[in-house]
C-alpha cells in the first residue's frame, strides 16, 4: 500500500517535472466585503505572479452559501481547485470519502507542524495521518467594536462585560443612537449567542457543553443566564436588522449611527478600509467579559482531489504559497486576522491587533470554537434554535433550554 | 375505416407497418426515459435514501424510520409545514377571490379592458426572484412604504412585515398574490366568456339581480376553471423557494422557512441527505395522494381516442 | 359576427346606473394601481442617486434622473469579487434558454404526436407518469439528478443545465401538444396513412405546419419559464453558466457597507425585461400558454 503510494508519487513528480503545464485553480470563498476583497486580491495576485497557473476566483456572498456551493460541486463531480471552510468539522465527510488532496508531501517538506501555531489550528486538517487543509489565518470572534465618538457624546463608558452593556445601552438608546448594530442572518445571531455564552461563563463550561456534550451543563442555570442575557439584547437593535449583512452593520458603527457591534476581528478590516484609527476613532473590547477568552478559529482551504496532474501540482503550489511568511504577513495585515506562523513580521499591527496578540499568547485565554466539536448538522440545529429564540420573544427561556439540552444530548 | 386501413397496409406493405411502429416507439424513447428514469427511478431513489443515514453522499446504512422521527421532532420542519399551510391556504383563497372579482368587473363591457388585463397579468411574467426583491425594497422599514405613509402624517402606521417574525409570512403572501392573481383573472375571464349568453337573458327575465346570478348561477358553472386554477396555484405553493430566498432568506428567525428550502438546505450546506430526503418524501405524499388519482382518472384509464 | 360575440365581453348588459358603473371603474383602477406600484417604484428608484433614495421618498419622481445605476448594474456591479455586472448572467440566460426551449418543444411535439396518433401498449401509463412529473416538487428529484449528471460527466455544464430544463419542460410540453393534436380531426391522419405516409412523414409534412399556433404558445411558455428559473440554474448550471436570476440575487447579496438600492432595482428591471417584453408583445398567446398546460383539451 505504502509502496504503491510512493510509487505513484514518484511517477507523478517525474511527470510533473517533465512537462509542467499551466492549470487554472478555481477558488471558492466567501470574502466579499470591501476589506476581505482586498485581502483575497493579495492571494490571487501573488499566486498569478508565481508562474503560469492562474487563480480563478469564485466569490459567493455569505459563508453558508459558499460552503453549500462547494459541497454541491464536489457532489456533482465538478469540484473547484480549492475552497474555503472554517477550521472545523465542516469538511470531515469529504476527508472520509477520500475526496480531498492529501497535502502531506508539501507539509512534510516544509515542516508545517513545526511552524504552524497554535498547533490546534491544524487539528481539523489532520485525519488518519494525512493533512487535508491549509489554515491561512486565525480569527477570534469575541470582540465588541465601538464608536468612541458616540460613547463620548452619550457620556457613558464603554462596557467591558455584558452586565455593563445592559446598563449603558438604555442611555445610548435614549440619546438617539442604536446601541447594538446587528444583522439578522442566522450565522450572526449564532455568533452573538456564542460570544454571550463564553462572556458569561468560562472555558470549563464551554467545553462541558460543546466538547463533552453534557446535557446537564446544557440545561444548567448558567446556560439559562446566557439565554436570558442574549434575549435581553434584542431590544437594543434596530428594526432594519433582519437580513442585513455584517459589513453593513459595521458600517453603522463606522458612521456613528450605532454605538457598538459584536463581530469577529475581521471587522477591523472594514474600519481600516474606511480610514479609521484603532483606539482613536473606534474601540475594540475583547470579550466582553471580566476575563476575556478568544476562540482560536480561522479560515482554511481544502483542495479537492483530481485526476489532472497539472492541477494537482498547481494546488500543491497554492497550498505552499498560502503559508509562506511573506504572503502570511501581507494577507493577514490586509484582512485584519492573525498569521498562523509566529515568524511573521506584523509591522502594521495596530492597537486592536496587539490586544489580540497579547491574549493569544496566554493559553488560558484561548478556547476552541464550538464547530470543532460538533458536526455541521448539529451546528445547524443550534443555529435554528438560537435564531428562533432571538426572533420570537414569546419563546420562553425554559423552552429554549429544553430544546438546547435535546440537541446537545443527540449530538455526535 | 380503421379496419380497411390496417388490412390494406398489411396486404400491400407489410414491412412498412413494422418500421412505422418501430419509429413511433423510437420517437417515444426520450419520453419513456424521462417518465421512468426521472419520475420513477429518481423519485424512488430519493425515497430509499430517506431510510438511510446518508450525510452529504448517498450511502445505504439503513436506519428505518429514524429520519422521519427526527424530522417531525425538528421545530424548523414543523414551522416550515405550518408556514406552508398558512401561506398556501391564504394564497389560493386570495388569488381565487381577487382573480374572480377582477374577471367579473372586467366582464362588464368596460373601456380599456385590454389595458386593464395587461396590467393585472404582467406580474405573472416576472420571475419570483424579481418579485421578492421588489417587494423587499417596498417593505424596507426605514425607506419603504411605511416611511412614506408615516411622513404623510399617519405616524402610527406600521407596514414593515418582513422585519417582524409574526407578520413576515404575510409580507411574502402579498408579493405572491401580486404575482399570481392575474393568472386566475385570465383563466376566470376565459371561463366567463365561455358561458352561454342565454343565461343572462333568462336571469334578467326572472328578475334575478346581477350579483346573485354571478354567485349562484355563474360561479357553480365555473367549477372546471376553479379546479384548474387551484391545481396551478397549488403546484406553485408546494414549490415555493425562489420567492423566499430572494425576499426573506427564510427569516427573520424561522418565520418564513418553507419545506422546499428545508430540503435544499439539508442536501447541501447542512450535509444531511437522509433527513432532507425524508422531508422531500413528505412533500411528495400530498402530491401523490391528490394528483395521482386525478391523473389516473383523466389520462391513464380512458383508452379510447 | 358570432366570432366577435364570443371574444368580446359576455357578461350582463350593464344597467345605466352611473353609481355602479363608477364602482366598477373604482375597483378596476385601484386594482391597477396595486399592480403598477412595484413596477413604478422599481423604475424610479433605479433612476435616482443614493442620496436621493436616503431621503425616504419612495414614490417621488427622481429630481435628476440618471441612468448611472443602469450602467453600473449592467456592467460594473459586483457579485462577490467579480465586478462585471449582470451582463454575463444575461448572456448565460440566452445560452441556456434558446437550446432548452428548442429541444423541449421538439421533444414535446413528437411525444404529443405519438401519444395522439400512435398509441402503443402502455402509452397511457407513460403519459400518466410524465404528467405526474409536472407536479412533483423539484426537491424530490434534484439530489438523484445531481448524482446522475455526475455519472455522465455533465454536472455544472451548459449541456447539463439544458438537459435538466428539457427534462422538467417535457411534461407540460407533451401535454400541450397532445391536447392540440387530439383536437385535430382523425380523418387527417387516416387519409395520410392510406396514402402510405409513415410516422415521420406525417409528422413533418402534416402535423408540423398545422401546429404553428400551439408552437408559438409553447415558445412563450418555455422562454418565460426557463428565463425566470432560479433553483435549477443555481444547482445545475455551474460557475460559467449561472443564469441572470441567480446573478441578480448574488449582486443584491453583495454589499459594501450600504445597500445600493438604485443599482439593485436597475439589475432587477434588466432581469425582468426579457419576459416582460415577451409578455407585452405576445398578448393573447401568453394567456393561452399559461392556461394550456392545465386545461384538459
Amino acid at each position: 500500500m505504502m509502496g504503491k503510494k510512493l510509487f505513484a508519487a514518484t511517477i507523478g513528480a517525474g511527470f510533473m517535472s517533465a512537462s509542467v503545464q499551466a492549470a487554472d485553480v478555481e477558488v471558492i470563498h466567501w470574502w466579499t466585503s470591501g476589506g476581505e476583497q482586498k485581502a483575497v486580491t493579495v492571494l490571487a495576485e501573488e499566486y498569478n505572479k508565481l508562474g503560469n497557473d492562474k487563480w480563478v476566483d469564485t466569490a459567493v456572498a455569505l459563508g453558508e452559501n459558499a460552503r453549500s456551493l462547494t459541497m454541491q460541486r464536489i457532489l456533482g463531480g465538478d469540484a473547484p481547485g480549492a475552497a474555503q471552510f472554517n477550521t472545523s468539522r465542516q469538511f470531515e465527510e469529504l476527508i472520509e470519502e477520500g475526496l480531498l488532496l492529501d497535502l502531506t508531501p508539501v507539509a512534510e517538506k516544509e515542516g508545517w507542524k513545526n511552524f504552524i501555531r497554535p498547533s490546534s489550528i491544524l487539528n481539523p486538517c489532520m485525519k488518519d495521518g494525512g493533512i487535508y487543509c491549509v489554515p491561512v489565518n486565525i480569527h477570534s470572534n469575541q470582540w465588541l467594536w465601538t464608536n468612541k465618538k458616540v460613547f463620548a457624546d452619550v457620556g457613558v463608558k464603554e462596557p467591558h462585560t455584558w452586565e455593563e452593556f445592559l446598563t449603558v445601552a438604555p442611555k445610548i438608546q435614549a440619546a438617539g443612537y442604536i446601541p447594538l448594530a446587528f444583522g439578522g442572518q442566522g450565522w450572526q445571531e449564532r455568533h452573538v449567542f456564542d460570544v454571550v455564552m463564553i462572556g458569561m461563563t468560562d472555558e470549563k463550561f464551554w467545553n462541558s457543553v460543546w466538547k463533552d456534550k453534557d446535557p446537564k451543563a446544557a440545561s444548567s442555570d448558567k446556560m439559562r443566564k446566557v439565554f436570558e442575557t442574549f434575549g435581553a439584547l434584542r431590544q437594543f437593535t434596530d428594526a432594519g436588522a433582519p437580513g442585513r449583512n455584517w459589513n453593513d452593520a459595521t458600517n453603522m458603527v463606522i458612521t456613528g449611527k450605532a454605538a457598538a457591534q459584536v463581530m469577529g476581528d475581521w471587522a477591523r478590516g472594514e474600519f481600516a478600509a474606511a480610514g479609521k484609527v484603532a483606539e482613536v476613532d473606534y474601540g475594540c473590547i475583547p470579550g466582553p467579559a471580566k476575563r476575556p477568552s478568544l476562540t482560536l478559529g480561522g479560515d482554511a482551504f481544502i483542495f479537492p482531489k483530481s485526476s489532472d496532474k497539472n492541477l494537482e501540482a498547481a494546488q500543491m503550489k497554492l497550498a505552499s504559497m498560502m503559508l509562506s511568511p511573506t504572503i502570511q504577513a501581507k494577507f493577514n495585515n490586509t484582512k485584519g486576522s492573525l498569521p498562523v506562523r509566529a515568524d511573521v513580521d506584523l509591522d502594521v499591527a495596530d492597537a486592536c491587533m496587539k490586544k489580540g496578540l497579547a491574549l493569544l499568547d496566554d493559553p488560558k485565554a484561548t478556547i476552541t470554537p464550538a464547530n470543532n466539536y460538533i458536526t455541521e448538522d448539529t451546528n445547524g440545529q443550534v443555529q435554528d434554535l438560537v435564531s428562533t429564540f432571538w426572533n420570537e420573544p414569546s419563546m420562553s427561556v425554559d423552552t429554549a433550554l429544553s430544546i438546547f439540552k435535546g440537541i446537545i444530548e443527540d449530538a455526535e | 375505416m380503421e379496419e380497411t386501413m390496417v388490412t390494406s397496409a398489411k396486404v400491400s406493405k407489410p414491412r412498412r407497418t413494422k418500421r412505422v411502429q418501430i419509429s413511433s416507439l423510437l420517437a417515444s424513447a426520450p419520453m419513456a426515459i424521462v417518465a421512468i428514469g426521472v419520475f420513477v427511478v429518481c423519485v424512488g431513489y430519493s425515497v430509499v435514501l430517506s431510510f438511510t443515514k446518508s450525510r452529504l453522499f448517498p450511502n445505504f446504512n439503513w436506519v428505518g424510520l429514524d429520519q422521519y422521527e427526527r424530522l417531525w421532532g425538528t421545530s424548523r420542519w414543523i414551522v416550515s409545514v405550518e408556514n406552508l399551510f398558512l401561506y398556501g391556504v391564504l394564497f389560493i383563497a386570495l388569488c381565487l377571490v381577487s382573480g374572480f372579482f377582477m374577471a367579473v368587473f372586467l366582464d362588464q363591457k368596460v373601456r380599456f379592458e385590454s389595458g386593464f388585463r395587461t396590467l393585472f397579468l404582467y406580474p405573472y411574467a416576472m420571475s419570483l426572484v424579481v418579485t421578492g426583491l421588489v417587494w423587499q425594497w417596498m417593505m424596507e422599514p426605514s425607506l419603504g412604504l411605511q416611511n412614506v405613509v408615516q411622513r404623510m402624517g399617519w405616524e402610527s402606521f406600521e407596514f414593515a412585515p418582513l422585519v417582524d417574525p409574526q407578520y413576515a409570512i404575510y409580507g411574502v403572501l402579498i408579493a405572491a398574490v401580486w404575482q399570481s392573481s392575474g393568472l386566475v383573472m385570465a383563466l376566470m375571464l376565459a371561463g366567463l366568456r365561455g358561458i352561454d349568453g342565454e343565461i343572462w337573458k333568462a336571469a334578467r327575465v326572472d328578475g334575478i339581480p346581477t350579483w346573485k346570478t354571478y354567485f349562484f348561477i355563474v360561479l357553480p358553472m365555473m367549477r372546471p376553471v376553479m379546479i384548474t386554477s387551484v391545481v396551478l396555484l397549488a403546484v406553485g405553493v408546494v414549490r415555493v423557494y425562489d420567492l423566499i430566498v430572494a425576499q426573506t432568506g427564510g427569516g427573520p428567525g424561522m418565520s418564513t422557512e418553507m419545506p422546499a428550502k428545508f430540503v435544499i438546505d439539508h442536501i447541501t450546506a447542512r450535509g444531511n441527505v437522509g433527513l432532507g430526503m425524508a422531508a422531500a418524501t413528505m412533500m411528495l405524499l400530498p402530491v401523490l395522494l391528490v394528483i395521482g388519482p386525478w391523473i389516473y382518472r383523466e389520462y391513464v384509464r380512458p383508452t379510447k381516442h | 359576427m358570432e366570432q366577435i360575440q364570443l371574444t368580446g365581453p359576455h357578461g350582463p348588459k350593464p344597467k345605466k346606473t352611473t353609481v355602479s358603473r363608477l364602482g366598477v371603474y373604482a375597483f378596476l383602477f385601484s386594482a391597477a394601481v396595486f399592480f403598477c406600484i412595484p413596477l413604478y417604484v422599481m423604475l424610479i428608484t433605479s433612476l435616482k442617486g443614493m442620496p436621493e433614495i436616503r431621503l425616504g421618498e419612495l414614490f417621488s419622481l427622481p429630481g435628476d434622473p440618471s441612468f448611472a445605476a443602469w450602467v453600473k448594474a449592467w456592467g460594473e456591479a459586483c457579485s462577490g469579487v467579480e465586478c462585471n455586472g449582470i451582463q454575463t448572467g444575461f448572456w448565460n440566460s440566452v445560452k441556456i434558454t434558446i437550446p432548452s426551449v428548442a429541444i423541449s418543444i421538439i421533444l414535446g411535439s413528437i411525444n404529443g404526436y405519438a401519444l395522439s396518433f400512435w398509441r402503443f401498449k402502455g402509452s397511457n401509463l407513460l403519459f400518466g407518469l410524465l404528467l405526474f412529473g409536472a407536479f412533483v416538487p423539484f426537491q424530490v428529484v434534484i439530489f438523484p439528478l445531481i448524482i446522475f449528471l455526475r455519472e455522465v460527466g455533465l454536472y455544472g455544464s451548459l449541456t447539463g443545465i439544458i438537459l435538466i430544463h428539457t427534462i422538467f419542460g417535457m411534461p407540460i410540453m407533451t401535454l400541450l401538444f397532445r391536447n392540440y393534436f387530439s383536437s385535430l380531426p382523425d380523418e387527417l391522419f387516416k387519409a395520410a396513412r392510406v396514402d402510405g405516409a409513415n410516422f415521420w412523414q406525417i409528422f413533418f409534412q402534416i402535423m408540423m405546419p398545422l401546429s404553428i399556433p400551439v408552437t408559438v404558445v409553447a415558445v412563450i411558455l418555455q422562454t418565460t419559464g426557463i428565463w425566470n428559473d432560479y433553483l435549477l440554474g443555481l444547482i445545475f448550471a455551474g460557475r460559467e453558466n449561472l443564469p441572470m436570476t441567480v446573478q441578480l440575487n448574488n449582486i443584491v447579496a453583495t454589499t459594501f457597507g450600504v445597500r445600493e438600492y438604485n443599482v439593485n432595482m436597475a439589475a432587477t428591471i434588466l432581469t425582468a425585461l426579457v419576459p416582460l417584453a415577451i409578455y407585452l408583445l405576445s398578448g393573447k398567446y401568453f394567456v393561452r400558454g399559461i392556461a394550456a398546460g392545465a386545461v384538459k383539451g
